[in-house]
């Protein structure tokens, strides 16, 4: 197991060069973060000044070098547009997006999975097939048309709902939570919803037609020659081995949560990275590009070791190959 | 003792009753804004939304009311001394938000920060311009050439109290490129009618109205909340599901669908911006176009030709569903001491357009770019859009490029130049016609002599720096220089009109409009409108 996690961290290295390269390739094109962060009457000279002061006229190599370096320091600089230490804006807005990324992801699994196994039960009954026709719709609408339209039904028609914000935040040490106040979680029904919509459907989808497959295979045939109960065939055997793709999937999904967040959130005006991000985008602010890039594909790596691992705790073959290639 | 005890009861029933009352009578301004209010240093970003939201917690010597028109801010009144010698007195009794009394010092000290390095703000005051104290309440500036306008940016330029600055070690603006936090990038202690609360960037800002105010109160608001929300969709909902009480800009396709709400209404006023479009009259082969060897815009027809091609009313109807005003000049008509109609617009006149352009050898038409940002102005890309096939009519081929203005105004502005024609708005920072004069049509090079937009000396241009075109005409240069010095304001406006027709007669460019302002406002709120865009909550009341 150790060697496992050895193994996949030098490959994480790796990914997050990689990462890095991509990201920083991307900025040369994102334009000028210079003509953003000044007004019409700054002169030409002190715009060029103000380039070379922030390292824009370096050699490529050089500037990629020190945004290695520095991000190996978790050293993420000012950002150029609020003027403070990106770490500190960033540690101020990740509690919002793992918040409702956390929701929206315990929705997809708690209504999925009882929804795939239902569908898979009862392939021809009527809830379904409209359990079916939904999550058609969920795969297939963009996301921010969903939220619009959430927005749209229980905002501003129905008044039910808060269309944007966290409501009122408590703050738990350094951390702010939306959970404790009235406001707060009704602030995060519509985001989580419109955050999990996709991933439930997906994760429905894939139980139905897992279970379907195992409910097919011999060992379940037998399971019920020999008179087990229906619940101990179905949710004992068949659902049990339908969870190691599951697990895959949703593992992966997790890290897509968190990265459709940005979607999400800025069709809700939720304050998390995602925004955070999407505002930084448009005023060219790089060090938060950098960061959030950074960040995310840290958590992508960290999510696929985890699931990994996982892997070889449910499923006994790895763990026997794993240990054999070390024989 | 019981008596004593029942005493308390009523006096704390009555306490409690008081601010029940209160609590009823509570007058939120909510509002949503599509941008981003990132740093509260007063001089890092000279940009309008910034420094118009700042207006209400900092001031400046001078203030704008609602219909632009100057009257005494932190200076109570100013005069000439001699042509080079401004005097201002100073409003006494007037203190910072947090105690500290405004006096000449924070003047001098706020006119040496703004110019320092960092600044944003530099231009408020020229460099050569002295700020000296007289006394406790009064401040001299003295410059080397005459000034008329000294003070007409000064609205922006917000006074700092010199003492919480220096002991908090922010004499000067951040450093571009600086590893440390600038205390006033999340602080603030103006003056100004209202006091900032808590600020979030990018998340949410409140507010609440300073006690001490020295003015009349003009507002019945308790608190002020900002929140900025970039998606328009978003930003309406908001405003009609009554979660902010004010929004803008509401997007030309939502307005009558706020209009047809029952809580909110769109107000709908003029803006001081000129959207227009710029033609490369400098270069000696044009970019981005069939014709090789030689530029077809130094030629005045050709550029007269594109100007009648455009069909400024279809565009006023059909792109911008009436919410502008055609525009004949490069600066809005309460800019100017000109008459709306002294000089008329150029007619969309197709067949004038093509023999102007057979006659300056193109009767085939040409190939020719036009670069355009998409998330700038009103409609931006659906006005070039529109243009383009305007001018295709006539046998001018666009290639349209419309892009974000992340990517466009780098593109486009000095010292890139890349283009061939272009469209942006301009509203001049002074408010009147001699910064437009400077900015977009004094002859862009570092010395008289030299060549316009010269490659070497690209980042030194100053005046005629927004001159992207290179448009070049010595005599309005002369009568510009002494435009900027005039101090008799008769004959200054005499020769802005002037000035104004040989821009005109040149067709040195083809102003299209002035947008219309669309702020979202709830029922029962009552605003007051400025032309830059401002909101200024001192006037407002809730109902």
């Amino acid at each position: 197991m150790i060697a496992l996690i050895i193994r996949r961290s030098y490959q994480s290295v790796v990914v997050m060069l990689v990462v890095a390269l991509l990201a920083f390739t991307m900025f040369r094109y994102v334009g000028d973060p210079v003509s953003m962060m000044v007004g019409q009457d700054t002169s030409l000279e002190q715009r060029e000044a103000m380039r070379v002061s922030l390292g824009l006229k370096d050699p490529v190599p050089v500037q990629f070098a020190r945004f290695v370096m520095n991000t190996a320091q978790g050293e993420f600089g000012i950002s150029y547009q609020l003027g403070r230490p990106v770490a500190e804006i960033l540690s101020e807005r990740v509690p919002a997006t793992l918040e409702l990324s956390l929701v929206a992801a315990l929705f997809a699994m708690l209504v999925g999975i009882p929804m795939g196994v239902y569908t898979a039960l009862h392939p021809q009954k009527w809830l379904s097939k409209a359990f079916l026709t939904i999550s058609l719709v969920g795969i297939s609408l963009p996301t921010f048309l969903i939220g619009i339209l959430l927005i749209l039904f229980f905002g501003v028609l129905l008044n039910w709902l808060p269309t944007f914000g966290r409501g009122e935040v408590v703050m738990l040490g350094g951390w702010s939570t939306g959970f404790l106040s009235g406001s707060g979680v009704k602030s995060l029904l519509m985001p989580a919803f419109t955050l999990g919509m996709f991933q439930l459907t997906l994760i429905m989808r894939l139980v139905r037609s897992e279970m379907m497959e195992v409910l097919l295979t011999d060992y379940i045939k037998f399971a019920r020659a020999r008179g087990l109960s229906n619940k101990a065939v179905n949710f004992g055997h068949a659902l049990k081995n339908t969870l190691v793709p599951v697990i895959t999937i949703t593992g992966l999904q997790i890290g897509n949560i968190v990265a459709f967040a940005t979607i999400t959130e800025s069709v809700f005006q939720w304050p998390g990275v995602g925004l955070m991000f999407i505002q930084a985008i448009g005023l060219v602010d790089i060090p938060i590009m950098s960061a959030y890039l950074v960040l995310v594909a840290l958590f992508f790596v960290i999510i696929n070791l985890i699931v990994d691992i996982l892997y070889h705790v449910v499923d006994p073959r790895l763990r026997v190959d794993g240990s054999g290639a070390h024989g | 003792m019981k008596f004593k005890t029942a005493v308390t009861g009523l006096a704390l029933g009555a306490a409690l009753a008081v601010s029940a009352t209160a609590a009823v009578q509570a007058k939120e301004l909510k509002f949503a804004f599509q941008g981003t209010l990132t740093s509260w240093d007063p001089y890092r970003l000279n940009e309008t939304f910034t420094l118009g939201t700042m207006g209400n917690v900092y001031e400046g010597l001078i203030h704008r009311k609602p219909n632009m028109v100057i009257e005494p801010g932190l200076a109570v009144s100013w005069e000439i001394m001699e042509p080079t010698r401004w005097r201002f007195h100073l409003r006494k009794g007037v203190k910072f938000h947090n105690g500290n009394d405004f006096n000449a010092d924070d003047v001098v000290f706020s006119a040496t920060r703004v110019r320092a390095e960092g600044s944003d703000l530099k231009t408020r005051i020229s460099a050569d311009t002295k700020a000296i104290k007289v006394d406790d309440y009064t401040v001299d500036f003295v410059s080397d050439n005459p000034n008329p306008i000294i003070f007409s940016e000064w609205g922006t330029w917000n006074i700092i109290d010199k003492e919480w600055a220096t002991a908090n070690n922010a004499v000067t603006p951040q450093n571009v490129g600086g590893t440390e936090e600038n205390y006033l990038t999340r602080h603030a202690n103006g003056t100004g009618p209202f006091i900032m609360v808590s600020h979030e960037a990018g998340v949410k800002t409140t507010f609440k109205p300073n006690p001490n105010y020295w003015g009349k109160k003009q507002h019945n608001l308790t608190s002020v909340t900002y929140t900025p929300i970039g998606q328009d969709a978003t930003r309406v909902a908001a405003l009609l599901s009554g979660q902010v009480n004010m929004a803008y800009p509401v997007p030309v396709q939502d307005q009558a669908r706020v209009n047809a709400a029952s809580n909110a209404s769109v107000l709908i006023g003029p803006e001081l911006r000129t959207i227009f479009i710029g033609m490369d009259q400098f270069r000696d082969e044009l970019l981005h176009s069939s014709v090789k060897g030689k530029n077809p815009l130094k030629d005045k027809r050709v550029r007269e030709a594109v100007f009648h091609a455009i069909d400024i009313k279809a565009i006023q109807k059909k792109v911008m569903r009436n919410l502008s005003e055609p525009s004949s000049l490069m600066i809005a008509p309460s800019l100017t001491p000109i008459s709306k109609d002294h000089y008329p617009r150029r007619a969309f006149d197709p067949a004038k357009s093509k023999s102007l352009l057979a006659a300056a050898g193109y009767p085939n038409g040409f190939e020719i770019g036009l670069d355009c940002p998409n998330d700038r102005y009103v409609n931006d890309e659906a006005i070039c859009t529109a243009a383009s096939a305007m001018l295709a009519k006539v046998g001018i081929k666009v290639k349209l490029l419309a892009q974000p203005k992340a990517k466009f105004f780098p593109k486009v502005l000095a010292p890139n130049l890349d283009y061939s024609m272009y469209l942006l708005g301009w509203t001049p920072g002074s408010l009147e016609a001699g910064n437009v004069l400077r900015d977009l049509f004094y002859c862009p090079r570092a010395s008289k002599g030299e060549a316009l937009w010269a490659k070497e000396s690209r980042n030194k241009v100053g005046k005629g720096k927004f001159n992207i075109g290179g448009y070049c005409n010595p005599a309005l240069d002369a009568l510009t220089d002494k435009i900027l010095s005039e101090t008799n304001m008769k004959m200054r406006d005499e020769m802005i009109t002037k000035a104004m027709g040989i821009t005109v007669d040149d067709a040195a460019y083809v102003p299209l409009h002035q947008q219309a302002l669309a702020w979202g406002v709830a029922k029962g709120v009552h605003v007051k409108q400025r032309g830059d865009n401002v909101f200024d909550w001192r006037y407002v009341m809730i109902d």
